[in-house]
C-alpha cells in the first residue's frame, strides 16, 4: 500500500541537505562596503546570518581624545560619508550644548537648508543602490544624476564634494554664496540658463522643481514595479518590538510603524532648529501600499525613505525664505583651543540613516576626555541575524540593502 | 518625568544602597547605580509602566585616568572606569543617563578586567554595545552570551580606548608605530 500524504510540500520541508557555511563579503558588492556576513545555509535557506564588522575601523573615538572639537569636525565627515553634512551638524550641536552656545537665527536656517539637502542626497544613494542590490541598474544612474547636482551645489557652498566640514561649531564655515554660475549638469538637464550667473537660492529652487517631477519616475521605476514588490514585500519583516529592542532608528524604525523622529521628539537644542517648520513624518503602514506589503518589511523601509525625500524638499522650500530674512552672523566665534567645561553631554540628531549620537566628556582642557560616536547603522545592522532567518540566500542582499547601511559609520 | 522623579521611584524600589542620595548639577544629569544591581535596575527601568525605557540609545565606557604626571594634580578624578547607559522612552518621551563606577582593574591587578552584569537580556542592542565596550575599553560583562571583540580582530592585544594603552609595535608583520 502506498503512503498517502495530504500536502506534498511537507516532504519537501523535511528534506535537509548538508549544512554549509557561506562567507558573503567583505568584498561583496551588495554588502555596501566591507560588511562580512557569515551565513549558515541548508541548501538555499539561510538559518543563521552573523554580521562581522570592523574592517573599516579607524579609531575615530581615540583620535577624538587627542584633538580639539573644531579639529575633529573633518573626522565626523568620514563617518557617514554619504551624509557628511548631517554628521557635522550632530557633532557641532553636541559641542554647542556642552559649552552652552546659541547660534544665530541665520545659522539655524542655513543648517536646516543644508542638512535637508544632505538628507535628499543620502536617500537618493540609498534608493539607487537598493535598486542595484535587486538587480536593476537604471534607478542607480538616475539617482546619481540627481545627487551630482547636489554635490555641485555643495561644492559652490563650501568647496568640497564629499567631505564638507561645512557645518561647524557655532554655525557654518562660510555663508552661502550670493550668486553662482549655473552648474553645467543642471543647465543641461533643464535645457536653459547655461553659463548664466544666478542667485544660489534660486538655483536650489530650480533644482527642487526639477527633482520633484523626477520622484514620480522613481515610483514607476521601483516602488510600483511588480518585480520590485515581489522581491521586497513581506520580506525581512522587523516587528516594532524588535526594532525598539535592537535600538533601530531612522527609516528602519519608522518602517516598522514606530512614530518617532528626533526632529520633532528630540532635545530642545535640536528641535529648536525645526521650530516654525511644517513637515510630516512618514510612518508605516501606508494606505497606498500594495496589498502584499507587511508592516516592517523591506518595502516599508524603502518607502519611508522615498517619502522623506518629499518632506525634505518641503523643508528646504520653507528654509529658503526664512534664511533670506534671518538676521545675525552665519557663525558665532569658537576658538580652536577653547577649554571645554568639566561636564558631559550626550546629544542625538536625526541623520538620514537614524539617530546619530555624540557623547562628549570635557575635563577643563581643550581636548575632550572621551568622545563617543554612537552610530545608527551599528544598531540597524545588528538586527540582521533576526530578520534573515529562514529566507533564501538570494534575498539576503535585498534585506541587508533595505537597512541602508554605510560601513564608515558602523566601524567609525 | 524629570530626573528627581525617576530617582525617587528608584530609591523607593531599591533603597539607599543601590542608588543612594544624589544631586544633579550637570547639563545631562545622571543616576549612579551600584555595579552589582545594574541588571535589576535596568530591568525595572525597562518594564515599569511609569518609566518605560524601552530604548537603549547608547552604552559606552569612559576611562578616567591622567597619564601625564604634570597634569595629574589638576585632573580632579580618582582613576576609575565608568559605564554609561543612555536610555530613552519612545512613548513617554523622557531620557535618562545611568552610570556605573568600576575600578580600572578588578582587585587592582593589572590585566584583570573589571566586571559588571550584562544588560543584553533587557535590550537586544545591549549585546553589540557591550561587545564594543569590551573590545575597546576592556570591561567584562558578566552573563553576556557572546563576549567577543567586535571592531578589532580576534587576536588583538589590549583595549584601545584605555588611557594607558600602548599601540603595538607590529601586528602580523605590519609596522604599527
Amino acid at each position: 500500500m502506498s503512503l498517502q500524504i495530504e500536502d506534498p510540500r511537507i516532504v519537501e520541508f523535511d528534506v535537509q541537505t548538508d549544512e554549509m557555511l557561506v562567507n558573503m563579503g567583505p568584498q561583496h558588492p551588495s554588502t555596501h562596503g566591507v560588511l562580512r556576513l557569515l551565513l549558515r545555509t541548508d541548501g538555499e535557506i539561510v538559518h543563521e546570518c552573523t554580521p562581522h564588522i570592523g574592517y573599516l575601523h579607524r579609531c575615530a573615538e581615540k583620535i577624538g581624545e587627542h584633538l580639539s572639537p573644531p579639529q575633529y569636525i573633518p573626522y565626523t565627515d568620514r563617518m557617514d560619508y554619504l551624509a557628511a553634512m548631517n554628521m557635522n551638524l550632530g557633532f557641532a550641536l553636541a559641542i554647542e550644548k556642552l559649552v552652552g552656545m546659541e547660534v544665530s537665527e541665520k545659522a539655524v536656517h542655513l543648517r536646516v537648508l543644508i542638512a535637508e539637502i544632505g538628507r535628499i542626497a543620502s536617500h537618493l544613494v540609498g534608493m539607487g543602490t537598493y535598486g542595484l542590490d535587486l538587480g536593476t541598474f537604471s534607478p542607480f544612474l538616475y539617482a546619481f544624476r540627481e545627487r551630482e547636482i547636489i554635490l555641485d551645489l555643495f561644492e559652490e557652498a563650501c568647496g568640497a564634494r564629499l567631505t564638507y566640514s561645512y557645518l561647524t561649531i557655532g554655525g557654518a564655515t562660510h555663508d552661502l554664496p550670493d550668486e553662482i554660475e549655473m552648474p553645467e549638469g543642471l543647465a543641461a538637464l533643464i535645457g536653459k540658463h547655461k553659463g548664466e550667473r544666478l542667485p544660489f537660492l534660486d538655483v536650489i529652487e530650480i533644482f527642487l522643481q526639477w527633482l520633484e517631477l523626477r520622484i514620480k519616475e522613481y515610483h514607476t521605476l521601483l516602488t510600483r514595479n511588480m518585480i520590485f514588490i515581489s522581491r521586497t514585500a513581506g520580506m525581512g519583516v522587523l516587528t516594532p518590538e524588535m526594532a525598539v529592542s535592537y535600538g533601530c532608528t531612522g527609516p528602519v524604525l519608522r518602517g516598522s510603524g514606530v512614530d518617532f523622529d528626533l526632529r520633532r521628539d528630540g532635545e530642545a537644542i535640536y528641535t529648536r532648529m525645526y521650530k516654525g517648520y511644517e513637515f510630516d513624518i512618514p510612518v508605516a503602514p501606508f494606505a497606498s501600499a500594495p496589498r502584499e506589503v507587511v508592516l516592517g518589511d523591506n518595502w516599508c523601509r524603502f518607502y519611508v525613505r522615498m517619502m522623506e525625500v518629499v518632506q525634505a524638499i518641503r523643508l528646504v522650500r520653507q528654509a529658503i525664505p526664512k534664511y533670506k530674512v534671518a538676521t545675525g552672523s552665519y557663525r558665532e566665534p569658537f576658538k580652536m583651543n577653547a577649554k571645554l567645561p568639566k561636564d558631559e553631554v550626550y546629544l542625538e540628531t536625526e541623520a538620514p540613516r537614524g539617530q546619530m549620537g555624540f557623547y562628549v566628556v570635557g575635563n577643563g582642557e581643550g581636548n575632550p576626555l572621551r568622545l563617543r560616536a554612537k552610530s545608527s547603522c551599528f544598531c540597524n545592522v545588528s538586527v540582521t541575524d533576526q530578520i534573515c532567518q529562514g529566507v533564501p540566500l538570494a534575498d539576503i542582499p535585498a534585506i541587508v540593502g533595505s537597512l541602508d547601511i554605510v560601513m564608515g559609520e558602523i566601524d567609525r | 518625568m524629570d530626573i528627581q522623579g525617576i530617582h525617587s521611584i528608584l530609591l523607593e524600589r531599591f533603597g539607599e544602597a543601590v542608588v543612594g542620595s544624589q544631586t544633579f548639577p550637570a547639563i545631562d544629569p545622571w543616576i549612579q547605580v551600584a555595579p552589582t544591581s545594574i541588571l535589576e535596575v535596568c530591568r525595572f527601568l525597562h518594564d515599569d509602566s511609569r518609566l518605560q525605557f524601552k530604548h537603549l540609545n547608547d552604552l559606552c565606557g569612559v576611562d578616567y585616568l591622567e597619564t601625564d604626571p604634570k597634569k595629574a594634580a589638576k585632573f580632579g578624578h580618582e582613576p576609575h572606569i565608568e559605564v554609561v547607559y543612555h536610555l530613552s522612552s519612545l512613548t513617554l518621551g523622557h531620557r535618562l543617563k545611568v552610570k556605573v563606577v568600576l575600578p580600572r582593574w578588578k582587585d587592582n591587578v593589572a590585566g584583570q578586567l573589571p566586571v559588571v552584569p550584562s544588560v543584553s537580556s533587557v535590550w537586544g542592542i545591549g549585546n553589540w554595545h557591550e561587545r564594543e565596550a569590551y573590545d575597546l575599553m576592556g570591561i567584562d560583562f558578566e552573563g553576556h552570551p557572546n563576549l567577543r571583540r567586535i571592531l578589532c580582530p580576534e587576536d588583538w592585544v589590549g583595549h584601545a580606548l584605555r588611557k594607558d594603552y600602548d599601540f603595538p609595535l607590529e601586528y602580523h608583520g605590519v609596522r604599527g608605530r
